[in-house]
């Protein structure tokens, strides 16, 4: 099976409230890329992201990963091969101590016990947090959980991350550390976000939907400059490309 | 407001508490689980006037407490949450059942205020050494040793399944009160008047939170089945702690060790 690639292919999802989350969304990804999924609130984001490990399922087009088309026959597969991290790391966090929570997903495919805590101890050492092992993940900060979030996901060893506002309520320090280690990340990165600064430092692309449509699709660098289409969008250029709110130097 | 905050923080004192390594602590959770097991059957097994036979067996939990490190007032809170229920259980019996069967320097004590106590003793001892058991052992090896006695994997599921629903349960009560409480400073607890309608907001937002857990858990190849923790196998401390405490269960049950030892005294 190769994981080269993922393909949106026509997807147009409606919630049950007839709300048209996405309409006739179509993108390609290559493997190894880090891609920023930005818009404004309900722009379809998550939704994007959702149906691709399938907790909702396109009702127009298909979406493949490589070859594998993502049907309800195929998740297990697929799934295994994307790691999903949730916008509140504690729907995540839902075992007694941080290594279980870690080991829940390797556990569940199978694995023996010695390459669990093989898988376990890397995620992570990965994410820095080997000492937090046996920790309570409740009693963890909100940067502790988010990176016990993500070790969760790597302990299956993804070929693919996809991660729904992964900044979202953490502190400056904890918001920078996150950001050196995704962007050591060799995998396939789709981040979800409202952080354009993230996108700009961490993405080489970026696609703007808007209104369940995308807008933009091209170079992270060629959309965080066009303020106007940002402004349609509902956006506004990152903050770090924004003048200097004491003396106004750009 | 504090008090719910409060209650939410604590659901898992025991569960931390089990992490702790004393002597307790090491045995074998099949052990514990097992004799834990034998002393709620033996419990229940008493008749509903037998106080007198009942009193040796606060041995257990007060050797439990003492050698694993466990303070009161975890358990306390524990029988807190439990006592309102058999209150109303037992309540009216001292009502209902009014025959005199002792006479104690010319206070008569009825047979109901008898049955009463025995429930209120029995109650205590069950939740306790429920409440010790998960605070030497902890739900994830409890778990494990229900696996290892072969009990079906659902009912396993079940239980760790519930046992995290509290916390979410508690954890949405939490907010909802608290954002309650802030907007209606001078108001004591909640309004009648909002009970439905809050109890049906809990409910949506708690079914929405298990929800979202529930897909992290498939997105991780959850496919109900339970893949426990590694247990140890069983030592000579482990066969030690249930030949000791089984064979002094079966001594309390058949010998009335207060009655033999006033007799000794005597």
């Amino acid at each position: 099976m190769s994981h080269h690639k993922i393909d949106f292919i026509n997807i147009s999802y409606s919630y049950p409230d007839g709300n048209k989350a996405l309409d006739d969304i179509n993108a390609h990804f290559l493997h190894g890329e880090s891609v920023a999924i930005v818009g404004a609130n309900g722009a379809g984001k998550s939704t994007m992201l959702k149906l691709l490990v399938g907790i909702l399922m396109p009702q127009q087009g298909e979406i493949r990963l490589g070859d594998i088309p993502v049907t309800k026959k195929t998740l297990n597969m697929t799934r295994q091969q994307i790691g999903f991290t949730f916008q509140d790391p504690e729907d995540q966090l839902f075992n007694t101590s941080v290594y279980d929570d870690v080991a829940f997903g390797p556990r569940n495919y199978g694995l023996e016990e010695k390459e669990v805590e093989k898988r376990v101890v890397n995620a992570l050492r990965t994410v820095g947090i080997e000492h937090l092992m046996h920790r309570a993940p409740y009693k963890l900060s909100g940067g502790e959980k988010r990176a016990a979030a993500i070790a969760t996901v790597l302990s299956m060893e993804p070929s693919v991350l996809a991660m729904d506002e992964p900044t979202s309520a953490l502190d400056p320090r904890s918001r920078r550390r996150l950001i050196k280690l995704l962007q050591g990340f060799m995998h396939t990165k789709l981040i979800a976000t409202h952080d354009l600064d993230l996108a700009l430092e961490l993405c080489s692309r970026t696609i703007v939907l808007k209104e369940g449509k995308i807008e933009y699709d091209g170079t992270t660098a060629g959309i965080m400059t066009n303020t106007e289409l940002l402004e349609q969008c509902g956006l506004e250029p990152p903050l770090s490309m924004q003048g200097c709110p004491v003396c106004g130097h750009k | 407001m504090a008090n719910i905050t409060q209650a939410y923080n604590r659901i898992f004192t025991l569960d931390e508490l089990s992490e702790k390594k004393t002597a307790i602590h090491r045995i074998n959770p099949v052990i514990k689980l097992v004799v834990t097991l034998i002393y709620l059957l033996l419990i229940v097994s008493y008749g509903k006037y037998d106080i007198s036979k009942l009193i040796p067996l606060f041995l257990y939990p007060v050797i439990i407490m003492t050698i694993g490190d466990i303070s009161l007032r975890p358990i306390l809170a524990g029988l807190a949450v439990a006592a309102p229920l058999v209150i109303g259980i037992g309540i009216f019996n001292p009502l209902l059942d009014r025959t005199i069967v002792y006479n104690v320097q010319g206070m008569g004590i009825s047979a109901g205020i008898l049955s009463f106590a025995s429930l209120l003793i029995r109650c205590s001892l069950t939740v306790t050494a429920a409440l010790l058991l998960l605070a030497t052992t902890g739900m994830n090896r409890i778990a494990a040793a229900l696996h290892r006695l072969h009990v079906p994997q659902i009912f396993i599921i079940q239980l760790l399944l519930t046992y995290r629903y509290i916390s979410v349960l508690m954890g949405e009560v939490s907010r909802v009160y608290n954002a309650y409480s802030l907007r209606a400073p001078n108001q004591r607890g909640i309004s009648r008047n909002i009970w439905g309608s809050l109890i049906g907001l809990l409910l949506l937002r708690t079914y929405d939170r298990a929800v979202r857990l529930y897909q992290a858990m498939k997105l991780r190849g959850f496919e109900n089945h339970y893949y426990g923790v590694n247990l140890d196998r069983l030592n000579k401390t482990d066969i030690v702690f249930l030949l000791g405490w089984t064979a002094f269960f079966l001594i309390a049950r058949f010998i009335n060790i207060p009655v033999l030892l006033g007799l000794l005294v005597l």
